[in-house]
């Protein structure tokens, strides 16, 4: 478990983060959501130690970073895993060497123990036989998933991922998610996931904080997300007009307004802004 | 104020990179990795330069030496003092520090922007020690040893250059280079290599490694490196030769 305390963080006059507190449960996917520029990665880089914070405490499992020692800062850097934005693999190595390189640094393990748990995780995502392949001749989902590999080669406690899915379709982002989600659960790890990817909310989302201009706005679950009250969060969730018309067209068809898979033709069709419900289209 | 937090910054980063690795190995297998760069990276340039810097030098010799009172031998001697003492440490350091420099402050800098060097930190290496310092210990391996063959294939080169345009036999020229040899000389030819192997590679890392921004700030990194690596050789080889010799 991770537990933010009052955290904020400004750089020059400009307040980034405004005393936010919450906790990152573990075994769950904790999500961080808000539009470009309310916090998000510089919140998870204070959460890593790679920003310090002006005031406030991140504690891990009753370890306070912001009063570690560097000594036992890098001993908890070796129980995270980061998967990066841009995957950030070493452009010099293979996959192979790119997953083996934490293995190398801190272990001791004789090399053929380190090429079967570096098989073993390659194969958990989906990547075997990519072994000796150099990040610039594999596509991006894949540059994801090896970026996963490295990320969880040392068993680590505490999960971390920036933006999973910037520069994935749809499906390939659905593949991320869904993977990242299950090594939480196989690992009881805590995960913590930066996105403004509406589809990995409604996915992976068990546990949302939803900041807004560097304050927490909202938190709650991707079951309580789209029944929210919360005006800010509506705005984002609903920022295309389809998923607005898509929110509408829910509520209608809760009342029994209307039977929602013949309008949703409609809606096609026509577009939804421009959506007039008729008698015909109301539930028989 | 700009240039004091520069070397604030410098100076720390120096401070940063003395600190116990976490594996002695991957240190080693950096640092052979890095020597094996700098030092092939730029053999062939500096092969090449150095040949032609002693032939144009042995030519240049002999075009102003127009008195017959003066023997042949003293163009050899002229080209090995000034190969020794100047070309080959200052000229081919300074060339070296557009390849090795941008180089260098190009790979940190793509890593930062790339967020390499975040994802080493996270893992929980020290990365000013493991990036920077076999890059420094990688120059001041094999820098001083591009210079050793510098002053020989400049030596050479003059010797070449002497003999296949008919200005001198190759034996005056190899009696001349034996002629009031000082080997003081080469020690402070070696004393300047290494000087400027620690300026090249420790100002390059340090803007390479302190990049901000994307591809655009890597060139300007990479630039601002060889630029200041410059001026730094040419004032530490003024500060030498007035302080040894």
């Amino acid at each position: 478990m991770i537990e933010i305390k009052n955290v904020s963080k400004s750089f020059g006059d400009k307040e980034i983060l405004k005393n936010i507190s919450a906790v990152m449960n573990t075994g769950m996917t904790n999500l961080i959501i808000g539009t470009s520029g309310s916090g998000k990665t510089v919140l998870q880089k204070c959460m890593v130690g790679l920003f310090e914070v002006d005031s406030g405490d991140i504690v891990f499992d009753g370890k306070d970073l912001t009063t570690m020692s560097e000594e036992e800062r890098k001993e908890l850097r070796q129980q995270i895993g980061m998967l990066f934005q841009g995957s950030a693999l070493f452009d010099s190595m293979t996959v192979e060497e790119n997953v083996k390189f934490p293995l190398d640094m801190f272990t001791k393990w004789p090399t053929a123990k380190k090429m079967e748990r570096v098989n073993d995780v390659l194969e958990r995502v989906n990547l075997k036989g990519t072994n000796k392949k150099y990040p610039s001749e594999i596509s991006g989902g894949m540059k994801k998933r090896v970026g996963i590999a490295r990320a969880i080669v040392l068993k680590p406690k505490y999960l971390f991922c920036d933006e999973p899915n910037s520069g994935l379709d749809p499906q390939t982002s659905m593949v991320i998610d869904k993977l990242i989600h299950e090594i939480t659960k196989e690992n009881e790890m805590t995960t913590v996931i930066n996105t403004h990817d509406m589809n990995s909310v409604m996915e992976i989302g068990e546990n949302i904080l939803y900041l807004y201009h560097g304050k927490k706005e909202w938190e709650g679950t991707n079951k309580d997300i789209i029944f929210n009250k919360n005006e800010k969060l509506n705005e984002f969730i609903f920022a295309s007009e389809f998923l607005k018309d898509a929110k509408d067209m829910r509520m209608l068809e809760e009342k029994g307004i209307i039977d929602n898979d013949r309008n949703m033709d409609k809606i096609m069709r026509e577009g939804g802004a421009n959506l007039v419900i008729t008698d015909d289209d109301k539930k028989e | 104020m700009n240039v004091f937090s520069s070397i604030g910054g410098y100076l720390l980063m120096m401070k940063a990179m003395f600190s116990k690795p976490e594996n002695f190995k991957m240190y080693w297998k950096e640092l052979m990795h890095q020597s094996v760069e700098i030092g092939m990276g730029s053999l062939g340039i500096v092969a090449v330069i150095s040949i032609f810097m002693g032939a144009v030098s042995a030519v240049q010799t002999a075009y102003q030496l127009t008195s017959p009172m003066l023997p042949k031998e003293t163009i050899a001697q002229v080209v090995r003092d000034t190969v020794i003492l100047e070309f080959a440490p200052t000229l081919v350091c300074i060339v070296l520090a557009g390849v090795v420099g941008s180089k260098i402050a190009g790979e940190l800098g793509n890593m930062r922007v790339s967020e390499q060097i975040d994802a080493l930190e996270i893992m929980g290496i020290n990365t000013k020690s493991y990036l920077v310092a076999p890059k420094i210990l990688g120059a001041l391996i094999t820098i001083p040893l591009l210079v050793i063959l510098a002053m020989v294939l400049g030596i050479y080169g003059g010797r070449l250059a002497g003999t296949l345009g008919g200005i001198l036999p190759g034996e005056t020229y190899d009696r001349g280079l034996l002629m009031n040899f000082v080997p003081k000389n080469v020690w402070f030819a070696m004393a300047k290599a290494y000087t400027f192997a620690f300026i090249i590679s420790s100002v390059s890392s340090y803007y390479g490694y302190n990049v901000k921004g994307g591809a655009l700030e890597i060139g300007r990194a990479s630039t601002t490196a060889v630029i200041t690596s410059c001026i730094l050789i040419l004032f530490a080889d003024y500060v030498l030769a007035f302080l040894i010799l």
